[in-house]
């Protein structure tokens, strides 16, 4: 490859050889190549996010654009911290963070340890393990719902087999129970490949010789494991869990599909809420107040993320 | 035979090995349900206990297609003999089919728009991450932060002010403004993923054609671009996996014209509640390419979904 690279270069030097002038500066090229993309970015990501900050401090309605808007100073932001239906959705995300993350660690981590085990096929079978995450989270959660019909679903059906349960005697979206555990279930079907394939990138991170001087010294096997593959496993999974803890912050689509936020509120994630609010109830400036606080939290997120994303790369 | 002790037992593989299988049967369930919903009759689709062995049909696909009205039995039989197999299907229901469905317009609504915002997202983020490799930008860790950021956001919190800003320029339910909008989330992606696989290009290659003559331009297409294709190509995949995939966005600004099959696949409704074997088939239909498309990235998948952060 970096032959015919070389080659190419070479043959086509005699004619352009006669050429003296140079075209543009680096330094121009640089921003004509960049101007562009950050220039999109400016316009819908950054346009907005100001219009979002703008209308936050409003009473403005969507939906009546001829009403006169007010700016009514923080009050929609005292009235959110003050809102109980928020800190509802608060926990419901919160309840739905933190048991997605934790069974996708322990699955993930586990599969990825099997796997690493380099039996024969575990390429092909990672490669099948992997499908869901991929898949259009709405058309996989609309297709959920299907197979948690108390009667006719499969989930249900299945989980009657085992338990010796009638089939029709429990409704996973419908009750309130258990809608937030249907919506976990969902979520780590799809996204328990994502953190085993970054632990499996570090597992096979971990040079052979370490395993090796270990053995020498003649350390078990179940110490190897703790003091060799989980700590240098854990920069790649918390790289994994920041990147969910993100993504499950502002689950929309799948959980949306599945339970629409019911039944009642129970899982209504924040992204829900602001959408209930902001194009159902059209309370805009409200909605906007809290776009906010949800980009904050997610930005704060963020830059941990960044910086954790540097450390895994330095090594 | 040489003896290695980080090499796993035979009993250790097999027992490993069986545990991955059993998973990977069990996650592949939901999906293969979803596929052979489609090929059930409606009534076999909601029988109790849920049929695994059925007789095949392709009512699901007749249905997905077409939109049907009920007639009378008296017009039924009054109809000349049906022309094809879909009409026979639907006349065995007491129906006639009355023309095409949506779904073939949404589903190529999310062709275009998948399309279109890959090829911009791509031309866009090979340019700025050429930039980002090569050159000495001001604040280009700052730039790249800033463009990462913006993957960060919660949809439905730009939503608001960009449904206001649509509907001011024109551009709601439009192929443009829906290219122009994924374009604008699939591009950090892009610019990250790229940035990685033009840093691994050496340098040395471009010095030499800047040496021999090239200008940049030159040295960027003719010498950068055929190196990074496999980059590019695989890039390109994931934004338009992305745009394929994406809802909430669709849901909020589409209705017609532009709607993608996401939004639309779940308001497939048949006769008396929702018609599964329909749904089932629009979503295998839907779901196919990407189930393709991420065997074919197999070895990219892990960079890709960690914005480069991780590579095998």
């Amino acid at each position: 490859m970096s032959e015919k690279t070389v080659d190419r270069v070479a043959r086509a030097t005699p004619v352009r050889i006669a050429r003296k002038i140079r075209g543009f500066s680096d330094r121009t090229i640089a921003w004509i190549f960049v101007g562009p993309t950050i220039f999109l970015l400016l316009a819908i990501n950054i346009f907005p996010l100001i219009w979002t900050v703008n209308l936050s401090f409003t009473d403005f309605k969507a939906n009546r654009i001829n009403r006169a808007v007010e700016y009514v100073g923080t009050r929609n932001y005292e009235r959110i911290l003050n809102d109980p239906d928020v800190w509802l959705s608060m926990q419901a995300t919160a309840h739905f963070l933190f048991w997605t993350i934790f069974f996708q660690v322990l699955i993930g981590f586990t599969l990825a340890w099997l796997i690493n085990k380099k039996f024969r096929g575990n390429d092909l079978w990672t490669t099948i393990i992997v499908l869901p995450m991929m898949l259009s989270p709405a058309v996989v959660g609309n297709f959920w719902t299907f197979l948690y019909q108390p009667q006719i679903g499969l989930f249900n059906y299945v989980v009657a087999f085992l338990t010796g349960k009638d089939p029709s005697s429990f409704e996973m979206l419908g009750s309130v129970d258990l809608a937030p555990w249907s919506i976990v279930i969902v979520d780590t079907w799809m996204w328990t490949p994502f953190v085993m394939l970054i632990c499996l990138a570090g597992m096979r991170s971990i040079p052979d010789y370490i395993y090796e001087a270990a053995e020498i010294d003649r350390a078990s096997k179940l110490r190897q494991f703790f003091t060799i593959t989980i700590p240098m496993v854990l920069p790649f999974l918390m790289l994994a869990v920041l990147f969910r803890g993100i993504e499950n912050f502002k689950m929309f689509d799948l959980v949306v599909q599945l339970t629409g936020g019911g039944p009642g509120s129970t899982t209504e994630l924040a992204s829900i809420h602001l959408k209930r609010e902001a194009f159902e109830k059209w309370r805009t400036g409200y909605s906007s107040a809290i776009a906010i606080i949800l980009f904050v939290t997610v930005f704060g997120l963020a830059s941990i993320y960044v910086k954790a994303l540097n450390k895994v790369k330095e090594r | 035979m040489s003896y290695s002790v980080t090499e796993s037992s035979s009993r250790q593989k097999w027992i490993a090995g069986t545990l991955v299988i059993l998973y990977a049967v069990i996650t592949l369930v939901p999906l293969g349900w979803i596929m052979i919903t489609g090929f059930k009759t409606p009534p076999d689709s909601i029988s109790y206990p849920p049929k695994v062995f059925f007789e095949p049909s392709v009512e699901g696909y007749v249905n997905l297609f077409t939109t049907r009205t009920r007639v009378s039995k008296e017009t039924l039989e009054s109809l000349p003999p049906p022309t094809n197999f879909a009409e026979e299907i639907v006349r065995n229901r007491e129906m006639v089919i009355a023309g095409p469905s949506k779904f073939g317009q949404r589903f190529m609504n999310s062709v275009i728009i998948g399309f279109g915002s890959t090829f911009l997202s791509v031309f866009l983020g090979t340019l700025a991450a050429y930039a980002f490799s090569r050159f000495k930008i001001p604040l280009a860790d700052d730039l790249l932060f800033f463009i990462l950021s913006t993957r960060m956001m919660p949809p439905i919190a730009v939503a608001i002010p960009i449904f206001l800003m649509y509907r001011n320029l024109g551009l709601s339910d439009t192929h443009l403004g829906m290219i122009l909008l994924y374009t604008a989330v699939n591009i950090s992606l892009a610019v990250w993923l790229l940035k990685g696989f033009i840093d691994e290009i050496p340098r040395e290659y471009e010095d030499a054609a800047l040496i021999d003559g090239y200008t940049r331009f030159q040295a960027f297409y003719k010498v950068v671009l055929p190196q990074a294709a496999t980059g590019i190509a695989s890039t390109a995949i994931f934004c338009l996996i992305f745009s394929w995939n994406e809802y909430a966005f669709a849901v909020l600004l589409t209705s017609g014209t532009a709607q993608t099959a996401p939004p639309f696949i779940p308001t497939i409704i048949g006769v008396g509640g929702l018609d599964w074997p329909a749904v089932a088939a629009g979503a295998t239909l839907f779901l196919i390419p990407v189930m393709i498309f991420t065997i074919m990235l197999r070895k990219h998948l892990l960079r890709g979904i960690t914005f480069g952060a991780v590579r095998k």
